[in-house]
């Protein structure tokens, strides 16, 4: 079997089950909160370093961000991926997801040939899931979404299963190609020993809009059409009964609230 | 560039400033606020000041385009086997809405092969047009021939506003699309309303798993391009009697295309598609063992409703992934949600909070699950799922 090389795109989150509310200020506390791949990312570093595996081929992990997402990328060369690239520059701040998009495009054409580009399905942060299709679309390359399982793959040619609503569907895509992968693809890895030890030593290469030949019009805030204008926290309201006795008397109680509520079964 | 800035001689070192910020790229040292370098420049901080020490200069964007050259409101009509998808008619509901406080036309977009029944259907939800393309190369969605043809479509018509459904096609196609147009998407937003001054789409959405809601503008580009959940707008009673035109658009479709769907499996047919169910019965690790999730399922046969569960309980792999609710799994929205044996992690809540009415059982008194819950009950799961399987069976069987 030919090499595959793939590209990973990965990005830095906040731990979310630290997310926690100021009562006063009704306002999210981010201090002291850790900074995390995007654990999506982490099942689409797992497939990568997979193919890798099966076809002794390459793993390249990008990422944009602030220089600190470095420590993170080094995270992924212990777990077995091959080289890691950074863009980092201030142009890049304050990116939308088609900006975002546009500067993952540039890093990665400045990386030259490559295979398979794989994503986390979204990021727990924004969740948009916007990315994905947003940098296949910059590369002018196809993509699938959601991926569960990847059946087949060679030079030029994938053959996946993507899920939908009803169950999944299979899938064929000429390569090179973007796929966003859900978590039920695999159980990443943890890093081994000698991971770690090649982790220590190892260089992120960082780059900046201009190493990639970024257009600095179509990057970060610049390069945005969507802006955000207002932030808030939202107020649930709700009045909440309490159901009491026994378990029947409980259940009989709700049943006749439900039945009070005009409540059908769908059957 | 742009940039953000403090005015050392306004602050006075409040701190309000970093409460606003959603990022946590705001510190106070020695009194005096400092824009960390994770700035993103969302600009949410500066409101928050109350001193005016915060200040935003935007970029002034030149963009070649003619705004008002732009005008009507699409909706992105998804269909599986020429059946519109409930999220079409929800967005035509809304889209209705704000094409008639913009004063401009309602249309829909439906691909497919056969579906002028589909098209009618669209129109009797409120649509005034229908841009149709039924061709047999389009009965199965296609990434990419689909997201060829909208745009094609788009560049013609022009339309200053397009709503596609957040379903599994819709998140595929509307990024895809958007990207091209090098036009701004909003995904999953849950309210839309048009700004009264500028006439332009605010778009609210969740962030950071439902703790903040953010709403978003694209004031520059065109179309304005949003995502919407299902279940989270209201479609209108359907009216037979609606008139509207069918239009046969003349778009070239791609011949030669690198995806292709080989096969569909549904194998979820069994039970109700959970983002469309009305009824949604969940599991959380308060069931105990494996076992009892067929107290749940019974429950769940016994209202008609979806089983769903919670992060947990598929961690634990007790059921599928396909089942999980929430930030990581899916987002739903029912008439009625059970959860059961379910302590409401805020991750958990984000993707069930918006349900209509939500009866929880949980054994703690204390769960965070009790807070959003419509009805709680406190006590074991294990005694109350078979009471209540018996009262609902006795009373609405």
């Amino acid at each position: 079997m030919n090499k595959l090389n793939i590209i990973v795109c990965v990005k830095q989150v906040p731990g979310t089950n630290e997310v926690k509310m100021n009562k006063e200020t009704n306002t999210i506390i981010r201090e002291g909160v850790e900074a995390i791949i995007n654990p999506f990312d982490t099942y689409a570093l797992e497939e990568g370093l997979r193919i890798k595996d099966k076809t002794s081929g390459k793993v390249t992990v990008m990422s944009m961000g602030i220089p600190t997402v470095a420590d993170l990328l080094k995270e992924t060369i212990a777990l077995g991926a091959d080289e890691t690239v950074l863009l980092s520059d201030r142009a890049f701040a304050g990116a939308d997801t088609l900006a975002t998009s546009y500067a993952l495009s540039m890093g990665i054409k400045k990386l030259g040939s490559y295979d398979l580009i794989i994503c986390g399905k979204q990021a727990t942060d924004g969740d948009t899931a916007q990315v994905g299709p947003s940098l296949a679309e910059k590369l002018k390359i196809p993509h699938s979404t959601y991926i569960r399982k990847i059946e087949e793959i060679r030079e030029g040619y994938i053959r996946c299963q993507r899920m939908t609503e009803d169950g999944y569907e299979v899938i064929e895509m000429s390569l090179p190609a973007v796929i966003t992968v859900v978590k039920e693809i695999n159980e990443p890895r943890l890093p081994s020993i000698k991971g770690m030890m090649r982790a220590k030593k190892a260089n992120v290469t960082v780059w900046t809009a201009d190493d990639i030949n970024a257009d600095k019009n179509l990057c970060g805030l610049r390069g945005s059409p969507t802006q955000v204008v207002k932030t808030f926290v939202p107020v649930h309201e709700v009045q909440s009964e309490m159901l009491e006795g026994t378990p029947q008397e409980q259940a009989k109680s709700l049943v006749d609230k439900m039945i009070n509520m005009q409540f059908k079964t769908c059957k | 560039m742009a940039s953000i800035n403090i005015q050392i001689e306004k602050c006075i070192g409040c701190k309000i400033c970093i409460g606003s910020c959603p990022f946590g790229a705001i510190k106070v040292e020695d009194k005096k606020a400092q824009i960390l370098e994770n700035c993103t420049m969302c600009g949410a901080c500066v409101s928050s000041c109350k001193f005016e020490a915060i200040d935003f200069k935007k970029d002034e964007v030149a963009y070649s385009y003619d705004l008002a050259s732009y005008k009507g409101v699409w909706v992105f009509g998804e269909q599986v086997g020429g059946t519109p998808a409930n999220v079409a008619f929800e967005l035509l509901g809304e889209g209705r809405k704000l094409a008639d406080n913009l004063n401009v036309q309602l249309s829909a977009v439906l691909f497919g092969d056969n579906v002028e029944e589909a098209a009618r259907t669209l129109i009797s939800y409120g649509a005034d047009n229908v841009y149709m393309v039924d061709h047999p190369t389009l009965k199965l969605y296609n990434d990419e021939a689909y997201s060829d043809i909208f745009v094609q479509l788009i560049q013609k018509y022009k339309p200053e506003i397009v709503l596609l459904g957040a379903t599994t096609y819709g998140r595929s196609l509307a990024p895809r699309v958007s990207s091209r147009l090098n036009t701004g998407l909003t995904a999953d937003c849950t309210s839309l309303e048009i700004d009264p001054d500028k006439k332009i789409l605010l778009q609210t959405r969740p962030a950071f798993g439902g703790n903040l809601m953010a709403t978003i503008i694209c004031p520059n580009h065109r179309p304005q391009m949003s995502t919407v959940r299902p279940k989270v707008m209201k479609a209108m009673e359907p009216d037979k009697s609606r008139v509207g035109k069918i239009i046969r658009a003349d778009v070239n479709i791609p011949e030669v295309v690198s995806v292709k769907v080989v096969n569909v499996v549904n194998n979820l047919c069994e039970m109700v598609n959970l983002t469309e169910a009305d009824i949604i019965v969940s599991a959380g690790r308060g069931i105990g063992d494996p076992k009892n999730i067929s107290l749940v399922e019974e429950l769940a046969k016994t209202l008609g409703a979806a089983v769903g569960a919670s992060r947990a309980v598929v961690d634990s792999g007790w059921i599928e992934y396909s089942h999980q609710v929430g930030q990581t799994g899916k987002t739903v929205g029912p008439k009625v949600y059970f959860a059961c044996g379910i302590s409401g992690a805020v991750q958990h809540l984000a993707g069930m909070s918006s349900s209509d009415t939500i009866i929880a059982i949980n054994k703690n008194p204390d769960a965070p699950i009790f807070k959003i819950a419509t009805f709680g009950i406190v006590g074991d799961v294990l005694e109350v799922l078979p009471a209540l399987i018996s009262e609902f069976k006795s009373r609405l069987g």
